[in-house]
């Protein structure tokens, strides 16, 4: 059972600053990840958790005890490394046992070939290869114990290194980038694994990750870092449909949210033709987020946008190309006022649908946008949000 | 046939451009090699053009050789002098200098400096600081009170004098191959490490360090080991394997019999067997290197 603070933690490599007065708290029992693009800090910001490496300033403390002096080993906290990092002499039991052979036995035993000489060492042994055949077994790979790591597979060698972790039975279980290394496939299928491991073991889990579907299908909450800037941290809903910034609003989604020019003038907000009530009390230029998948298509061939609105604000779209993804189709293509931006619409397919080609027919379409889900930004990416309720906006329109 | 031609062209080119290695290593390896062999089965002298076959008389003579005994005697006391230090202060030095952060590419050429260096001239260096009367080091200890030493004129300790000349002249040289091996190693795995607990010195080294060396450690035994049966040029300088052969090795006693006493024959046949020796630990390293690659 763990909490883990970490208070205005700092560091620079040299010259360069990579994390820049990062403060976050981490519940017991949470699922937080730390996401981001790569060369943003999110490693170093766990290696410091782990001890591995010291900030700058700052503190690192676990149920409100500073661990910033603390050897790695005393912080009680496992970590999985991106490439698991196991000990290629050694068997997958023995590398299981080697948290727990260092923490029972005193030095004297530990040396080369005491250990099943020494008393110290004998009376361990049992009770060591006890608790590593219990994680083994939880894991399965209870058949894979005298194997070398070079034997195993991807997926096995990560069970290993997960269960190297677990033996120890940490406060804190840090992982980074545990499933980057592994095959598309594989990654769906341990990622669930370690979202089951976490609810079964109740521990804070801090996961470092550059894929934001990773960070969202995984997380309790997601804390999304930007060159040492810790941009926003919530839950995957806050991330996405409520973000505090451009910058998040683009990590986060897939296919990523579009953003075109508008202009904001007289509590009234115009996209192209049209002209959407809502006061951000500002004038001038503003940047329009709109997700993929909150565009609608009225009259287009079986296809429902995933957030459909029920009315809107018409925009005409001229297409480019689509594809089809299955379940649903990415049409790409520009707003016919402004030729220059690329915009992507995400729409399912209803049963009326039948096939690509009858909509790539027509070169325009008419869209509607929906007030209601548009999120916009100033100038420099902060987020600006209408004066008053976009949804009753909507209703007046 | 057009696809047997195509075959036989293809195995005339694959003939012909293995052609060059091959006569290569038939010049320089394989026929000098039978030539020495058919030496050694001769009475062959420089100093006379008449010679006969004797077969194996030289090998018996060999094995009968009180001197022959002597040398191969010499020769195994001073590589058990040798190897503990030419394999462990490398070993030492280099961790120590992997750590270092500042000044390490400083050290590093200190320490490899004596390689580059010509051993012949530098032999003649130490027998000036290992003068039994003007010497550096023996005014030194007898600055600290300790009694001088007769480093190549006593039989006991000029083995020793031997055996602390070529460790400075190769520790450079094993120093690198460990630094090299060093490197090669995952940081991750000490990362791991210390979270698993094994943060202590010893800890780190008998976990991680030296069975992830395992292959560096093979070759550079192997490699120090010959080099410990190759001892000559500092014989030949400084002691001509005195006093009263107490530093006669094996090499130098198959350079005396050949080049000092003529008898070429003799020569070859001790030479056949430093060849054996050689050959022992080149297997050794062969059967073995592979066997400890964990990765």
């Amino acid at each position: 059972m763990a909490q883990l603070t970490l208070k205005n933690i700092k560091k620079s490599f040299g010259d360069t600053p990579v994390l820049h007065d990062i403060s976050l708290d981490v519940n017991d029992g949470e699922f937080v990840s730390l996401v981001g693009q790569s060369g943003c800090g999110k490693s170093t910001l766990l290696r410091i958790i782990a001890g591995l490496e010291q900030p700058d300033s700052g503190d690192v403390l676990i149920n409100g005890q500073s661990m910033i002096n603390a050897a790695p080993k005393d912080r009680n906290i496992a970590m999985v490394f991106q490439d698991y990092a196991l000990y290629p002499h050694m068997s997958v039991g023995e590398n299981m046992a080697m948290p727990l052979v260092m923490a029972s036995l005193p030095l004297y035993a530990r040396l080369p070939m005491m250990r099943s000489i020494t008393p110290a060492g004998r009376k361990a042994q049992p009770e060591i290869r006890a608790a590593v055949e219990k994680v083994a077994k939880q894991l399965r790979i209870d058949h894979l114990l005298d194997r070398k790591p070079a034997q195993l597979s991807g997926g096995q060698r990560q069970r290993v290194a997960l269960g190297r972790a677990l033996v120890r039975d940490p406060q804190v279980f840090l992982m980074d980038e545990p499933l980057s290394n592994l095959d598309a496939k594989l990654r769906v299928q341990v990622r669930a694994e370690i979202t089951e491991l976490h609810a079964s073991s109740g521990l804070t889990f801090v996961y470092v990750t550059h894929d934001q579907v990773e960070a969202m299908t995984m997380s309790s909450r997601v804390a999304l870092l930007q060159t040492g800037h810790l941009l926003q941290v919530g839950t995957p809903n806050d991330l996405f449909s409520d973000p505090a910034s451009r910058d998040v609003a683009q990590f986060i989604g897939s296919p990523e949210i579009n953003i075109i020019g508008g202009e904001s003038h007289g509590g009234q907000i115009t996209i192209g033709e049209a002209q959407l009530p809502i006061d951000l009390g500002t004038t001038g230029p503003v940047q329009i987020g709109i997700r993929p998948e909150t565009i609608s298509i009225p009259n287009a061939n079986g296809l429902v946008a995933a957030h459909a609105p029920k009315q809107g604000h018409m925009v005409t779209f001229n297409k480019r190309f689509i594809e089809d993804l299955g379940p649903e189709v990415l049409i790409h293509g520009a707003f016919a006022h402004a030729p220059d931006g690329i915009i992507r619409i995400r729409a399912q397919k209803s049963d009326a649908y039948n096939d690509a080609r009858t909509l790539a027919q027509s070169g325009t379409l008419e869209v509607m946008l929906n007030p209601n889900q548009l999120l916009f930004f100033a100038a420099d990416g902060q987020r600006l949000r209408p004066a008053m309720n976009a949804a009753k906006l909507a209703e007046t329109a | 046939m057009a696809v047997s031609k195509l075959q036989r062209a293809q195995t005339r080119l694959a003939y012909l451009l293995v052609l060059p290695a091959t006569l290569l290593i038939l010049v320089i390896y394989i026929i000098p090699i039978l030539f020495v062999f058919l030496g050694s089965l001769t009475d062959y002298t420089l100093v006379s053009n008449y010679y006969e076959f004797v077969g194996f008389e030289n090998y018996q003579k060999m094995f009968g050789d009180k001197v022959f005994a002597n040398a191969l005697n010499n020769t195994f006391f001073y590589a058990v002098l040798f190897l503990p230090g030419a394999f462990v202060i490398s070993l030492v030095i280099a961790i120590a200098i992997q750590e270092q952060k500042q000044f390490r590419s400083i050290l590093e050429v200190l320490y490899f400096l004596p390689v580059t260096s010509t051993l012949a001239a530098m032999a003649l260096v130490w027998a000036a600081l290992m003068d039994s009367g003007q010497g550096v080091i023996n005014n030194t200890f007898q600055l600290f009170g300790l009694p001088r030493v007769n480093w190549f004129g006593n039989e006991d300790v000029v083995l020793y004098s031997l055996a602390i000349i070529s460790l400075w002249s190769i520790i450079g040289f094993n120093m690198v191959l460990f630094l090299a091996g060093l490197t090669s190693i995952p940081k991750n795995l000490y990362e791991a490490a210390a979270l698993d607990g094994a943060d202590h010195p010893l800890d780190k080294f008998f976990r991680v360090t030296w069975p992830m060396l395992g292959p560096t450690a093979m070759f550079v035994a192997v490699t120090s080991s010959i080099t410990a049966f190759k001892l000559f040029d500092t014989v030949a300088i400084l002691t001509q394997g005195g006093p009263d052969r107490a530093s006669e090795v094996f090499l130098y006693l198959a350079f005396l019999e050949g080049f000092e006493y003529f008898n070429m024959g003799y020569s070859a046949a001790l030479s056949l067997f430093f060849l054996g020796i050689i050959f022992f630990f080149a297997l050794v390293q062969a059967l073995f290197s592979d066997r400890n690659v964990h990765y």
